[in-house]
Formats: C-alpha cells, structure tokens, sequence
C-alpha cells in the first residue's frame, strides 16, 4: 500500500524519483511526521513534490490511496513504520485491518456523525465519542482527529484528507491553467545566446595574456557580452472562431511584449488563414496590410515563427483557389500554397492551437495544416514545448 | 546529527506567523540535510523566514542574494586577478601569496565557518538558467577546491541552506530532486489578521474588516493583473490610518488604490468600474463561500 502511493503518484503525473522517495522515508524514519495523517500529508508533499504545479496531483494521488484510512493519532507512526519494514506483505492486510480501514470512509463518517448527533442531547467538551469542542472524537470542532467532521468554527488541525479534498492547488495545474507569468517563464527558453555588440564585458584571460605580453603593463582587452540572438515572428488569427480564446491569446501577446529578451520580434495578425496580405493590427483594417510575399522577402530564415490559430475554417477557404472569405480581396493563390511558402522558407515554424489536442483531428483542416507544421496546444506545456522545437536540437 | 532523530529544531519566532506545514517543512530540511526550497507569491515572506529560521535556531545568517548577472562560482570564492595584476605592477600587497587574492563567497564562508550557519540563497531564478546545476555538487557534498591554490573547503557543520525562488524561470530537475520544497500559500483571512496585528497593533475590529473585505476581494478579481500582496495591504492600513478613515468611509469607496495596484491598467480599470458606479463589498456575505466557512 505503502509503495503504491509511489506509484500513484507517478501515475498521477508527479516527477518523483527514487532520490526523492529515499529521502521521505528517510524523513519518516525521523520521525518527522509526528504523529498525524496532515503532518505526513505535508511532509510528504515537502519531499517528493517540487512544484506547486504538481499540487494538485499529490492530492489527486493521496486521496486515492489514502482515502478512508482510518488511524487513531498515536498509530498512525506505527502503521507507517510497519508498511516500511514489509512492503511486500502491504497488500494483503489482514481482514480486520482491511475492516478498519474502510470502517470510517467519508460518507460513513456522516452518517455516524448525525446519528451520534441524534443520540446526543447535551454539549459536550472533551472527551473520544461524543460531538462537542476539543477531544478525539471524528467529530466536532477543534479537535485532532485525522479525518473527523468539524462542526462549524475555525478549524484547528484540519485533516489531511479534507485538505487533500479541497484541492486547493488545482489552479497551479500547468496543463491547464495559463498566465501571463507562467507564458513568461516558457518563453525566457526562447533564446540563443551570441556574442555580438559593443564591447563591454571584461574579459580576462585575454587581459591576463595581453598584460603578460605587455611585460606587465595592464592591458585590459574587452568583449561583447552575450546577447539572445532569437528573432521571433507572431503570425495570429483573430475574430470568428478565435474569439471565444481571447483570454489567453491576449495573455500570450502580453508575455510576447513583456519579454524584451529576444533580438527582434514582430507580430502580423490574419482571419483563419493566410493569403496574400498579412495585417499589423488586430483590426486587419486594408491601411495596415503587408504582403505576405514582401514578409518573407524581409525576414531571412533565421526568424523563429509561432502562428497562433485554432485552424479550424471550411476546407475550401485553406485548399481551393478564392477561398478567402474576405470581400475586399481576390485571392487567386489557395492558403496551403501560401502556409507552404512559410513552411519552406523559416527554418522552424510551430503552430500553437488554442483548441483542445483531442479535438484537432475531428477537423479536416487542422489534420492538413498538422502535416505543414509541429501543432502544440496553446498551454504552458504546449508553449514549453513549441519553445524546444523552436530552439532546441533536432530531433 | 544522530541517526535517532535528535536535530536542532526550528519552532517559530515571535516577530513571524509561520504555518505549521512550513515549520515542518524548514525542520525536515534540517533533518534530511538537504536545501529548502521556497516559492510562492511575492510578499508572503519568503525571505525574512530565512532570518527568523536563523534567530529561531540560534545561528548566524549568511545571505546570497541573487542577480541576474550572478555566476555560481562567486558564491563559492573570488580570485581577484585584477587586484593582483595591479599590486604586481605597482609593488603593493603580498604578490607572491595568491591566498590574499582569493575572497570567499557566502557559500565559501558558510562552508569555511566553525559554527554551523543558516545560508539564504534569495531568488535564484534571478541568475541564468544554468546556475542551479553548478552549484549541484557543492550543495550536494558541502566541499569545493580552490582551484587556483588546490586547497580544498569543507564544510565543517552543514549549513542550512534556504533557497527562495519567485518562479521567474524554471528551476532544473537535478536540482529540484536534492532539495525539499515549500508552496508558501497566500496567508488566509484568519492569519492575514495576525499578520495584520503584528504590523498595526490595537487596529479598530470595523476597520479591519473593512480592509481585508475589500482586499480580498480585490485580489478575487480575475482581470487584475498584479494582485495585491500582504506588505501592500500593510502599507495600505498605513495610509488610511495616516489619513485618519473610519470603517465607515470604507464601505462604499477605496481610497489610495495607488498603495494596493501598481500596474497603471489595474488602477484604470478600478477607476472605471467605480464610474459606472459599481458595487464594492462590505461585508464578508459578499465574498463568496470560501470567505463564510
């Protein structure tokens, strides 16, 4: 049982090691757990977690092997030491023991509470049984019991089981949630670093060679410091179907504009697709409009491209020739010519889809523009790894 | 340390509101012998625990304070070759004796001390991505060798090392494997409130309400871009007390906004939801369930 928290929590998507799980029995052996389910909860959480990202998953994994674990407060160092020394023999418990723990699960744990209640008539303080203040009664407030009701006020110690339960750090989950912070921190990956510019940093070994050669004479030599050498272009598809992403498309330009680490960086915005013209602005007003052709012109293969776009269109609007919905232009060129013009002319394009993975395949256009460029969803994950395949090795 | 358990432990200190899990957390690092990495939002007091961990076991603090052009090697030592190639040409100092060249750094000194320190690493994600990994086998063995004079530090007691990150970058996985790791949560209404009485003493029970309402529900507001933080929220008592506002005033406006928003979009943002005369909180009913428990 013991071991299979281990794997539950491999399974749940948390890191862990073997370096890490050393290390936590290591702090159960100390002792350091004291004698309570929350404190082994959050020691556990201390060693083998090492992200608030993984929160959540601790918890998903520890109610599931935890759940309905019934340990008096003095035992539980017992029991614990006793999965320790025998793992083998964990998963056969002796029926008694398999019969305490599932006597207390949660919805027993309620329906023991109001029926004790019932049988209650007067208030009560101290003391193992009855519903009252203080005590180690599984219910009531202000008491230790480690998966015990509280009874309206402050909690005290509060169980590890209803921590674990409230899953507080759903939100920190980096496969879902997105901000701008966390974009930023995907992005600093973006670079390339170069020695190019003025010469400002001090370099020494040439300092000390040129010194030397100079019979002593200090000659103090300088070199340009070392500089991101990333181009970044932003190809992103606003209105219709991409308004519903808004949130974190506008989230990921904030980050884009917010990190000045990168060499250069432009972003050109289309609807659905690419034609012709790009735009530079979001409005896509006919006075903002760039040629495609003169992009690519400008921009040498070095630029790193993102396209932001949910790739979903009519097949016709991608694949056959005046496809582009737009009234203003004639469009004698189809999209897929032009996504394929970018595709061969940068060295490393990615698309980053806002819409979720398991749905790209049930679109048609999403299954052809997948076959022109890396497709990664539009999360801090999906960023991570749009970022490694931007710069780093080939795969 | 002893194999049965006995280590000095850390319990607290007056003048700082540790949770229960954080002390367990800074008490399991000194027992595994391993850094403590801390996170969590800015203002939630990861870098003064550092001090109090210190006053509470009694040890003197060494501090690292990160930046972003720091190198791993200079917490270890410094070997000042410019210093040198000046003394030599000038005739000055003991040319000969490359040992007065070298400076340790904290880590050096934490390592070259007699008594056992507590060393705060603050804000390592400041420094370049690769920094964590150098600093691996020292942190990891507590020893270095002075390259320049073969000589070889060793840490005679352990220092605790605390380790604080603002999740700036990411921090890698070697690394993240030898340490333990603390979430410091945002402090809660019923800590926020003690929190409060250590800065503000004898607050008015009204007033305080008043403010943790508002600032609570300032920072549930999904849009805002920076969240006010807890020396925020003490500054901002600071100012109202200054200004002489009662509970009353409070209920329907919040004033000095500039103390509690610094981005310029979040202060306009408030500014145009009090023109369409929206509503603020005033009591803990409006906040929502996690706030009426």
């Amino acid at each position: 049982m013991f071991l299979n928290f281990f794997y539950a929590l491999r399974e749940a998507g948390v890191p862990v090691g073997t370096q890490e799980w050393m290390a936590f029995l290591r702090a159960l052996e100390l002792g350091l757990h004291g004698s309570s389910l929350l404190r082994f909860y959050h020691l556990g959480r201390a060693c083998l977690v090492k992200s608030e990202a993984y929160f959540d998953a601790y918890d998903r994994a520890f109610l599931k092997i935890f759940h309905g674990v019934e340990v008096a407060d003095d035992q539980i160092t017992e029991r614990l030491l006793e999965w320790l020394r025998d793992p083998k023999a964990l998963p056969e418990l002796t029926p008694e023991q398999l019969a305490a723990l599932e006597r207390l699960s949660h919805d027993e744990l309620m329906r023991k509470f109001l029926e004790t209640l019932a049988e209650q008539t007067e208030r009560h303080d101290g003391g193992d049984k009855w519903v009252g203040t203080g005590g180690r009664s599984p219910y009531g407030q202000g008491g230790v019991h480690p998966t015990g009701i509280r009874v309206g006020g402050p909690g005290r110690s509060r169980s590890a089981m209803k921590v674990a339960e409230e899953r507080r750090f759903r939100d920190y989950r980096t496969d879902v949630a997105l901000d701008v912070r966390q974009l930023r921190v995907g992005l600093r990956r973006l670079r390339q670093l170069t020695r190019s510019g003025l010469a400002t940093e001090l370099d020494l070994d040439q300092t000390i060679d040129e010194t030397c050669r100079n019979a002593g004479e200090i000659e103090l030599v300088f070199r340009p410091p070392r500089r991101n050498d990333v181009r970044l272009l932003l190809l992103m598809d606003v209105g219709g179907t991409m308004d519903p992403f808004y949130e974190p498309v506008s989230q990921l330009l904030t980050a884009l504009h917010e990190e000045r680490g990168l060499r250069a960086f432009e972003s050109l915005y289309f609807h659905n697709t690419i034609y012709e013209v790009l735009y530079t602005s979001g409005q896509l007003l006919r006075s903002h409009e760039v040629p495609t052709g003169e992009v690519l012109k400008r921009l040498d293969a070095r630029w790193k491209v993102i396209i932001v776009g949910d790739a979903a269109m009519h097949p016709a609007e991608l694949l056959e020739p005046h496809g582009n919905i737009d009234p203003r232009r004639v469009s004698p060129t189809p999209s897929i010519v032009w996504l394929k013009r970018i595709a061969d002319h940068f060295d490393r394009v990615v698309w980053l889809n806002p819409e979720r993975p398991d749905e790209w395949d049930m679109v048609q256009t999403t299954r052809v523009i997948r076959r022109l460029f890396p497709m990664y969803p539009l999360s801090v994950d999906g960023l991570g790894e749009a970022v490694g395949a931007l710069v780093g090795a080939r795969a | 340390m002893s194999d049965d358990g006995r280590f000095k432990r850390f319990t607290g200190t007056p003048g700082y509101i540790a949770a229960g899990p954080l002390v367990d957390a800074v008490n399991c690092a000194i027992a595994l012998e391993r850094p403590l990495l801390l996170k969590g939002e800015p203002g939630t007091g990861k870098t003064v625990l550092a001090r109090h961990v210190a006053e509470g076991l009694g040890m003197p603090l060494l501090s690292w304070h990160i930046k972003s052009t720091t190198k791993a090697a200079e917490g270890l030592y410094v070997y000042d070759t410019v210093q040198r190639l000046n003394d030599s040409r000038f005739g000055t100092g003991n040319v000969a004796d490359i040992r007065s060249y070298i400076k340790l750094g904290p880590l050096g000194r934490a390592f070259a001390a007699a008594e056992r320190h507590v060393l705060l690493i603050d804000e390592i994600d400041k420094a370049d991505l690769e920094f964590p990994n150098d600093l691996l086998r020292e942190l990891d063995e507590m020893r270095f060798t002075i390259a320049e004079t073969g000589d070889e530090i060793v840490a005679q007691e352990r220092p605790v090392v605390l380790i604080t990150s603002n999740n700036e970058k990411e921090l890698p996985d070697a690394f993240l494997r030898r340490c333990v790791f603390h979430y410091i949560e945002f402090p809660d209404v019923a800590t926020m409130r003690r929190i409060v009485a250590v800065h503000h003493k004898n607050l008015d029970a009204a007033l305080l309400d008043q403010v943790l309402i508002k600032f609570y529900w300032l920072r549930e507001q999904p849009d805002l871009r920076k969240k006010p933080s807890t020396s925020e929220l003490v500054d901002w008592i600071s100012a109202l007390l200054r200004a002489g506002l009662d509970a009353k005033t409070l209920e329907a406006h919040l004033p000095f906004v500039g103390t509690l928003l610094k981005k310029e979009q979040d202060v306009d943002a408030l500014l145009r939801y009090d023109k369409q005369r929206g509503r603020y909180p005033s009591r803990w009913e409006d906040l929502g369930p996690r706030y009426n428990q």
